[in-house]
């Protein structure tokens, strides 16, 4: 390597790592009353992938790249407005004692 | 917008993801968090929308549209039984985006800043590589995984010989691919590691029986969480690894619990074989055992006599359809002065936290719905256990009979309360094929019979 800047690779794994750290103790803080929809909201979050595929459909000229693209935003769209929606359902269900 | 306003807004998305998962440690503040979620997703999008790259937006807002209508649709109709399947078929959806998304990056470099096509760096290849995989993995595992919880193919676990020395056949090839894609980037290669992926998440899931599904909905949401992150990583995106690292330990913990609530180790529900009509050597073992039998009068008249009763359901009775009938039986004992709880088992439905969604669809309130380690001491103080639609979670066997197939499981020691109310269809062994020491106690009266009638004919009863 002929300069000192750090390896994007190298970045990313710092993150990740922290990260990952970071979900360990908030979802062990998380009520076991509430997992189902914590994996139905996780499902939806993950759906974020959404932002790597609108790259991919927003250029002007019509190649396979694009198509891809249009397709994985279709189903990332599915789902994030299904995980959510049916998140909301769920939690509006959950009502303390009168 | 430059790109470090785009990496700042970015991480603005990210830190709401985080206090999304922080608000669902109580009820109270989970609605809150749900919209802080939304609001994250939001701000990613738009935020990717406003960028250089994205220019044509017609392909975008119909993909938005389409998808949009879709999960709306399918999120409003489902049928809260029906959630863990919903579940695995949105994991499928994950997965299977993923895929399209390294695609999209494989055909197109140039727009993710990669390389361009023929020369994509190698680091990127290998993000790249194993993103794909883990996509493909988790699109055909969660499409198995519906197909179990829906019904479409036999929950019980598919094994044949040579079966684990082709999986790791293929795992091995699946790696040397990606090993072979840094030095060929050749579409064939890609679409190879995609088939290779494809494949190994149906053999991956197919021996795996049903009562494991609780652990394996949630391993294929850790799956769709470490998705995302090759995905972040192929793309540089910190925004996907944040989430993906999220949901993917999400996912984990969430398997830990389940493994833990069957006394399952994580290992052997992936070998798979657990579970199914194969496994019921103790079922014949009960036969000339007597059992006490009562009619819905019997449990009326016990129920109002108690002065404090907890309720075990199971996922029978959700299936039984039987939560209002039962929420009504409750709320009449409550008026009559008796104190009535809920005991759930870590897997009395079968996704984490289901059988709570259930009692609340039901309007159960949920500071009477308690976990396992909460409320198992209070069996020995109280006077009645209604054990509905449950079998193997209150198995004592578990606790005593070192050959048992569940031994070691925690279970709920509801032979501790004075009476045993046990509502069931039959004497037949439960999800785990095994027989079950309480019907015979002589504190136990079986009430036999449709969970749900059973709770309209109690309430008639007392009425």
């Amino acid at each position: 390597m002929e300069h000192m800047g750090l390896d994007p690779f190298v970045i990313g794994l710092t993150v990740f790592v922290l990260a990952v750290f970071v979900g360990y103790y908030v979802v062990w803080n998380v009520t076991p009353a509430l997992h189902s929809p914590l994996m139905s909201v996780t499902n939806a979050i993950s759906s974020v992938i959404i932002v790597g595929a609108l790259i991919a459909a927003g250029p002007m000229e019509l190649n396979l790249s694009k198509v891809f693209g249009f397709v994985a935003v279709t189903l990332a769209a599915i789902n994030i407005f299904g995980g959510f929606i049916v998140t909301r359902r769920m939690l509006q269900m959950f009502r303390k004692k009168k | 917008m430059t790109e470090n306003q785009t990496a700042v807004a970015y991480l603005i998305a990210g830190v709401f993801f985080i206090m999304a998962l922080r608000g669902l440690s109580s009820p109270v503040t989970a609605r809150r968090g749900n919209f802080l979620a939304i609001a994250g997703m939001v701000l990613a999008i738009a935020t990717t929308l406003v960028s250089p790259h994205v220019i044509s937006y017609e392909w975008i807002a119909a993909g938005i549209i389409i998808g949009g209508t879709i999960g709306t649709f399918i999120a409003l109709r489902i049928q809260m039984t029906a959630l863990p399947q919903l579940v695995a078929a949105f994991h499928s959806l994950v997965g299977l985006a993923a895929v399209f998304v390294a695609a999209a990056a494989f055909y197109a470099p140039e727009a993710y800043g990669i390389g361009e096509a023929g020369n994509i760096h190698i680091e990127s290849l290998i993000e790249m590589g194993l993103g794909t995989a883990i996509g493909a993995i988790t699109f055909t595992g969660s499409i198995i995984a519906f197909g179990k919880l829906q019904g479409l193919i036999t929950s019980n676990p598919l094994v044949f010989p040579g079966q684990h020395a082709l999986n790791a056949l293929l795992l091995a090839l699946l790696v040397a691919s990606i090993g072979y894609f840094c030095f060929d980037q050749s579409p064939m290669i890609f679409w190879i590691i995609v088939g290779l992926s494809l494949a190994i998440g149906i053999l991956v899931i197919v021996p795996i029986g049903g009562a494991d599904m609780p652990v394996v909905i949630s391993m294929l949401n850790s799956y769709s969480g470490w998705a995302a992150c090759g995905i972040g990583f192929t793309l540089s995106n910190n925004m996907l690894i944040i989430t993906g690292a999220l949901v993917g330990s999400s996912g984990a913990i969430l398997s830990y619990i389940m493994c833990k609530g069957m006394n399952r180790s994580f290992f052997s529900v992936i070998l798979g074989g657990f579970g199914g009509e194969a496994a019921g050597p103790a079922a014949a073992a009960g036969g000339d055992r007597s059992v006490k039998s009562g009619s819905a009068e019997d449990a009326a008249f016990i129920l109002k006599n108690a002065g404090s009763v907890i309720i075990v359901p199971g996922y029978g009775f959700a299936v039984a359809q039987a939560q209002h009938a039962l929420r009504e039986m409750a709320d009449m004992l409550k008026e009559q002065g008796v104190k009535v709880r809920y005991a759930i088992h870590p897997v009395a439905g079968r996704m984490p936290g289901h059988m709570n969604v259930l009692l609340a669809e039901a309007k159960v309130p949920y500071d009477e719905v308690f976990e396992l380690d909460d409320i198992n001491r209070d069996f020995a103080s109280s006077d009645v256990a209604f054990v509905i639609g449950a079998n193997d979670v209150v198995n004592p066997a578990a606790k005593t009979d070192t050959a048992s197939p569940i031994y070691g499981m925690p279970v709920l020691d509801a032979e501790n309360a004075g009476t045993v109310l046990f509502c069931k269809r039959s004497l037949a062994s439960g999800y785990a094929g095994v027989d079950n020491p309480l019907f015979y106690r002589d504190n136990t009266m079986m009430l036999f019979g449709d969970a749900k009638k059973m709770c309209e004919d109690v309430v008639k009863a007392m009425g």
